[in-house]
């Protein structure tokens, strides 16, 4: 084995010219995908472009494609991939703004669509806890772990030739809010993902829940929304909602 | 309003630099914790105000994320808002201000109920009501939780809840370069916007500082990469006096070798540290507290031991470290320690239920920043501060565990309903064009011209290694007079660097050109105000002054830009009901 890792990184300038470059990064002076990008701007090129922060897989900023693979850059470590020629591209389904930084508004923006926060008709009283217990807890505890990363749109294969429909991580958190007892907004999220760039689009296929680095689920998450939904149906054709 | 034109950089075209300029009625500099709930209470109090947070960071990539274990709230009739008050007191070795903790205590428990509300999930007792956890130094199990991940959920919470109002508006990416004031108020603050690169200019009737702190100016940390200390340079230059810089707490348990934290709820939970020998030694050291006691005492105690020579080493290069045994509690891991116990496995291989986990003590926490007060108010009108970026002064010489995310809570509240109170009753003011323009040619024609080959990233490699050695846990006037004229070389360099990069378009060397600059002004406040605290209070730890001085050093550094370097003046603290007396864990 050599001392050296050669990362072939996909670049993007401004003027919109794509192409490779391949740097050699020693392998006593790193441990992660991160360390190796930072080893690279600090003494080998100054030009490369990519987001992080927290260095601990809690930020939700360095997805990348690396060996093919939605992977967060700063908790891939370089020697797992068993390989000395590591392929790092941007992440599948975004623009590319530069290098490895993608345009992450879109994802946002399908966010905000499904009501992520807790409904209520008495907001603004807040004297004290609303009661939940542990086990209340666990209905929505995976599907709250979720760091916004972006991973599972970019191995969602429906993402790829459909970019409105609503996507893995915004649905997983639809669910996660309707299955916490404190909130009762399900009726405004159920009129959004279920519409025609929401559930039904889904092909469960799971990509989006294998890629996922804090094992939300999303597609678990659908297939409660998708049942949900029925009941909501069916209870407002009965009157009662 | 656009203006456009042309700048070459030795031959090459950087595009074109466009002024644009955006007005706003509270702009919130920052979309951490401290941010993001000032930007929810001033778009809650008027609908009709329009808010901007402008953050150089998607507001979720923010380091408030990364907040593990907990926020000190009184919750329980049994706890007392006299025992919060005094266990912070004595935590910040009497530094704090005593009427400032005393307020702040009572307004943490609504923000509790508040988040509750709006979605955290807090840990729960069996029948549903929140559940507390001890944490270092409290008389009181107040620590509440949500398992370790506190600081995530909670950054969740005020995001999605901030996605609620169509008032706040997010200006993610927009990087912070300067601030002016004009008749003792706020006028305007200059931004890149990283994807375009084009010079942004913000207006405003008043203006939120929630930038963080400054923990990145040293190598071995517990912080983000992206905390720099931009708001407390970016107010310092403008003419805001900063506050106790030269306190900055190492937090004992940062793992080795890349500083991840892992959480003082793995001590509190009933963890053990052991030094090289694998031998318990905190009895040494605070014979009551154990492993419990304050950070600052704790961090001392573990480089006591290294100093011995009972350090670990061998497997992490020239690095000693003692040892994390949580071996005895494994049962209790995966519930309440999850995310330490993921980290120590994803990162190190190590597994935290049979294995030891490597840490040693590591930068955490920025005490000093923009001398404000409880009211989240400034020296200047319309510009208000909150969360770690301000100095209040709550934390004194030595901020407690669990005791920040509750400031950036309860005070980024009292801050969004002040900026906006006060953009209720002004108008937005005239921009001073000269101002800008001359921060526009600060970078442009100054900064991206030089040509001295310098690079940014090993002046700022050497910058937090001679932080470490010199300005660290230990310090004394030889090292610190080191440091100090290190940091001046690292001046002159920094006049010689050359920005490789010629893009507009996400031009990371610029920014980190940008940061370093900061960095180098915010280290030079430090290591002048610790040169001058000739005791040792708290975090700042001087061998060659080993005891507290209060009849001399009582009293708040305060550091004022001037262009030959800071000017050093001292302010009283406020005593209230506790006597500053020997502090023993
Ligand atoms: C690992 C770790 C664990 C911790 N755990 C706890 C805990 O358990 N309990 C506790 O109470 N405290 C804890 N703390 C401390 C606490 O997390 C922080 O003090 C707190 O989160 C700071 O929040 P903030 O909003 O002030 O700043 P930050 O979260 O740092 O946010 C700063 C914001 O300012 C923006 N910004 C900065 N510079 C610029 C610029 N130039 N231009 C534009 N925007 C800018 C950033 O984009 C960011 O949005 C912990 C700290 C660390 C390091
Ligand atoms: S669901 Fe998983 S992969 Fe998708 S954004 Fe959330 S954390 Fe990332
Ligand atoms: S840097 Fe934060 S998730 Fe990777």
């Amino acid at each position: 084995m050599a001392d050296e890792y050669e990362f072939e990184i996909k670049r993007k300038d401004e003027s919109g010219k794509v192409y490779y470059s391949t740097y050699k990064v020693p392998k006593d002076k790193i441990s992660t995908v991160l360390e190796g990008l930072l080893y690279i701007k600090e003494n080998l090129d100054q030009s490369l472009s990519f987001r992080y922060s927290c260095r601990m897989e809690i930020c939700g900023s360095c997805g990348m494609e690396i060996d093919g693979k939605p992977r967060m850059a700063c908790s891939t470590i370089v020697e797992d991939l068993k390989k000395d020629h590591i392929k790092i591209e941007p992440l599948k389904h975004y623009k590319v703004i530069r290098d490895l930084v993608v345009d992450i508004d879109p994802f946002f923006d399908k966010y905000r669509e499904v009501k992520p926060y807790i409904i209520r008709d008495d907001d603004g009283k807040y004297d004290k806890e609303l009661p939940q217990t542990p086990e209340q807890f666990h209905e929505y505890a995976n599907f709250a772990m979720c760091i916004k990363c972006g991973l599972c749109m970019a191995a969602c294969p429906i993402e790829g030739s459909d970019p409105n429909y609503l996507g893995p991580a915004p649905l997983a958190a639809a669910w996660r809010y309707i299955a916490d007892n404190r909130d009762q907004g399900a009726k405004y999220r159920v009129e959004v993902v279920d519409g025609e760039e929401g559930t039904s689009r889904c092909h469960f296929a799971g990509e989006c829940t294998e890629v996922c680095p804090k094992g939300v689920d999303p597609s678990f998450a659908i297939q409660k929304l998708r049942r949900t939904a029925l009941k909501i149906e069916i209870a407002s054709i009965f009157g009662g909602r | 309003m656009v203006r456009q034109k042309n700048i070459f950089v030795s031959g090459i075209i950087l595009r074109c630099v466009y002024l644009e300029k955006i007005k706003e009625d509270v702009i919130i500099l920052g979309g951490g914790m401290a941010g993001l709930r000032a930007a929810v209470a001033a778009a809650e109090y008027n609908k009709n105000l329009s808010v901007g947070v402008v953050s150089k960071l998607y507001p979720l990539r923010s380091h408030s994320v990364s907040a593990e274990g907990g926020t000190s709230a009184v919750l329980n009739p049994k706890d007392s808002f006299d025992l919060h008050a005094y266990d912070t007191i004595k935590g910040s070795d009497y530094l704090a201000d005593q009427d400032a903790v005393e307020e702040f205590v009572r307004l943490v428990p609504e923000q509790i109920y508040t988040t509750d509300h709006w979605g955290c999930p807090w840990s729960r007792n069996p029948d549903g009501t929140i559940s507390q956890r001890d944490f270092g130094a409290l008389s009181f199990p107040r620590a509440t939780f949500a398992a370790d991940k506190t600081g995530f959920h909670v950054m969740q919470t005020l995001f999605s809840r901030a996605l609620k109002y169509d008032n706040i508006r997010f200006y993610n990416e927009y990087f912070a370069t300067s601030m002016f004031i004009e008749n003792g108020r706020f006028n305007s603050l200059t931004t890149i916007n990283l994807r375009t690169g084009d010079f942004t200019v913000f207006q405003g009737k008043a203006i939120v500082f929630a930038a963080g702190g400054a923990g990145r100016l040293y190598q071995f940390s517990t912080y983000a990469h992206s905390v720099s200390g931009d708001g407390d340079a970016i107010a310092y230059r403008a003419g805001i006096p900063l506050k106790d810089m030269e306190f900055i707490q190492f937090h004992p348990t940062g793992l080795v070798p890349s500083g991840i934290l892992i959480t003082e709820g793995a001590r509190a939970d009933g963890g053990y540290l052991l030094n090289g020998e694998k031998k318990r030694f905190m009895q040494a050291y605070a014979p009551n507290k154990l492993e419990k006691a304050s950070r600052d005492v704790v961090s001392r105690a573990i480089m006591w031991e290294i100093e011995a020579g009972r350090g670990a080493k061998g497997e992490y290069g020239d690095m000693e470290y003692v040892y994390l045994d949580l071996r005895h509690m494994a049962d209790v891991l995966d519930e309440r320690l999850p995310m330490i116990t993921e980290i120590a496995k994803k990162f190190n291989g190590i597994d935290a239920h049979t294995e030891l986990i490597p840490v040693h003590p590591a930068t955490h926490y920025t005490m000093g920043g923009i001398d404000s007060n409880v009211k989240t108010t400034t020296d200047y009108s319309g510009i208000f501060a909150a969360g770690e970026n301000a100095c209040v002064s709550i934390h004194g010489a030595n901020r407690l565990g669990s005791n920040s995310t509750n400031e950036c809570l309860a005070l980024g509240n009292v801050a969004g309903v002040s900026a906006a109170k006060y953009a209720m009753e002004h108008d937005i003011p005239d921009l001073v064009v000269s101002n800008v323009d001359a921060e526009e040619k600060r970078i442009w024609d100054d900064l991206l011209k030089r040509n001295g080959g310098e690079n940014v990233a090993k002046i700022r490699e050497d910058l937090r290694n001679n932080m470490d050695k010199n300005v660290g846990i230990f310090r004394d006037a030889n090292g610190l007079n080191t440091a100090l004229k290190n940091i001046k070389s690292y001046k002159e360099r920094y006049e010689k660097i050359s920005i490789q990069d010629k893009s507009s378009t996400f031009n990371m060397e610029l920014e980190w050109a940008l940061e370093v600059g900061f960095m180098l002004d915010l280290a030079e406040i430090i290591t002048v105000g610790a040169i001058m605290r000739t005791e040792s209070r708290g975090a700042h730890y001087r061998k060659d002054y080993p005891n507290r001085d209060d009849e001399n050093f009582l009293k708040h550094t305060i550091a004022t830009y001037t262009k030959d370097g800071p000017k050093i003046t001292y302010k009283p603290v406020v005593i209230t009901k506790w006597q500053p007396t020997v502090r023993t864990y």
